[in-house]
């Protein structure tokens, strides 16, 4: 059955796709788009990876959307036909394609159990979660803890593209008299939906972002979920309203802060005789420290990714037409 | 049957050449970024799909769970990131996308090479350019004097 289902799930995708690329008008490209990450999110669950699907429906399917819908209205909606150099491309394509699909002709069948990947390091952590680390969820003990370099890493990388978006967007060549922006204030159906729903938006990511060492979840899908939840908010009460509920000196003070939360608990541990991210040494006993440690640097990584996807959004939607 | 095991791996490999047709012969800038996000998520799917193992769970321990087959959680954390990492620096590209149009007043590629190639032909500010590539001009150089 669930065979079946994936198979249904990927033609669905495939079609998708490729009507995203087919499509002339942005603004549908965009909303297929979103169908997209949806059909994608369902079948990482199918694929049992719960935690990527639930960050790919709130990243892929709310956040993306939003942000390419706010790029198409400061540019243009329609693409401009263009000639030539398609059948090259087209030509390039279908080589590349042939060669990839006669390459993975070799490769183990899905759900194999003695497919390379399965052999490697990935068993070690399955078993030496519940010694060392002690948490129920496997993902979020190898990406807070055993991987944490790589965490802080991304957690660079997605503050740097913050700080990127914020010095391209920020600056304005000149004023013009300032309307607030209404948002759907005067619909009346959209005001009351969204009201109803951004409390529990808000309090599902919470419980998403402490919870994440139980069940699926952790500081990513947290920080992508109370960011949607807040851009719901700005979306239904207009920029102007959003921002006085976070102001821009706290959104600055997110993206820098949650980065700083996540190194200041590495150094900590070397402070306390450790390596730079062990938490063991941060309490008397060492799977109580990686419990803490777990949780300060997941604190971070939601702190950082709320405000970046945030500061991005304001950045978009507070930029007026020229 | 023998092949039915490959074909979430044809889907990626479909899914990724689509998208790179769209970054390379799409003229539009944000058509172009849209085939990135379809190329990144063909890849997403590919790792994902090299985690599952037959009959297993996701891997996160239940109370009454002994024996579990887990699959593969490496691959997830490593995607799990990316995803976040990919929607930034798409933002990062359509912010850039959002200058080109306000300074040349289009988001078609071989539009703006073409303005470009005017720039160095004829001096700046000159007759032969157009309207808006002077307009586009004039407020930057008064901004910086502010």
């Amino acid at each position: 059955m669930n065979l079946i289902f994936g198979i249904f799930l990927l033609t669905l995708m495939l079609i998708t796709g490729i009507a995203v690329v087919r499509a002339k008008n942005l603004f549908v490209a965009t909303t297929l788009m979103g169908i997209f990450s949806l059909l994608l999110a369902a079948n990482f669950f199918l694929l049992d990876a719960a935690d990527v699907a639930l960050t790919e429906a709130a990243v892929g399917a709310g956040i993306s959307t939003v942000l390419f819908l706010s790029a198409l209205s400061l540019t243009a909606e329609q693409e401009k036909p263009c000639y030539g150099g398609r059948l090259v491309a087209l030509g390039v394509v279908v080589i590349t394609t042939l060669a990839l699909l006669h390459a993975t002709l070799d490769s183990p069948r899905v759900g194999d159990i003695n497919a390379p990947v399965h052999q490697h390091v990935a068993p070690w952590y399955i078993e030496q979660t519940p010694i060392l680390i002690d948490v129920p969820n496997i993902v979020t003990a190898i990406l807070a803890s055993f991987r944490g370099y790589d965490t802080l890493g991304e957690v660079f990388v997605v503050f740097t593209a913050g700080i990127g978006v914020m010095f391209l967007l920020a600056h304005y060549p000149h004023k013009k008299p300032h309307k607030p922006h209404q948002g759907l204030r005067h619909y009346l159906i959209q005001r009351l939906v969204g009201r109803t729903v951004i409390p529990f938006i808000l309090l599902f990511g919470f419980y998403v972002q402490f919870h994440g060492d139980f069940g699926p979840g952790g500081g990513f899908q947290a920080g992508a979920l109370i960011a949607a939840a807040i851009i719901l908010y700005a979306l239904i009460e207009g920029t102007d309203t959003a921002l006085t509920v976070i102001p821009s000196w706290l959104l600055t003070g997110m993206v820098s802060g949650g980065a700083l939360l996540y190194s200041g608990v590495g150094i900590a541990g070397m402070l306390m005789g450790g390596n730079f991210l062990d938490y063991s040494v941060l309490a008397s006993d060492p799977v109580a420290g990686q419990h803490l440690g777990i949780l300060l640097i997941e604190l971070g990584v939601g702190i950082t990714v709320t405000g970046v996807l945030l500061s991005i959004f304001f950045a978009f939607a507070s930029r007026k037409h020229f | 049957m023998e092949y039915l095991g490959l074909y979430n791996y044809w889907i990626a490999v479909v899914l990724l050449m689509t998208g790179f047709y769209a970054v390379i012969a799409k003229r539009n800038m944000i058509k172009k970024l849209i085939g990135l996000s379809l190329f990144q998520a063909a890849v997403f799917l590919l790792y994902i799909t090299m985690d599952k193992v037959e009959g297993g769970t996701a891997p996160i321990f239940t109370a009454d769970g002994a024996g579990q087959i887990f699959s593969n959680p490496l691959p997830q954390v490593l995607i799990l990131t990316a995803i976040v990492v990919g929607i930034s620096t798409t933002a990062l590209g359509l912010a850039i996308v959002v200058r080109t149009k306000e300074e040349y007043g289009s988001i078609e590629e071989d539009e703006i090479q073409q303005m470009d190639g005017q720039e160095t032909d004829s001096n700046e500010g000159s007759p032969k350019n157009s309207d808006f590539f002077v307009s586009a001009r004039k407020p930057r150089a008064e901004d910086r004097n502010v």
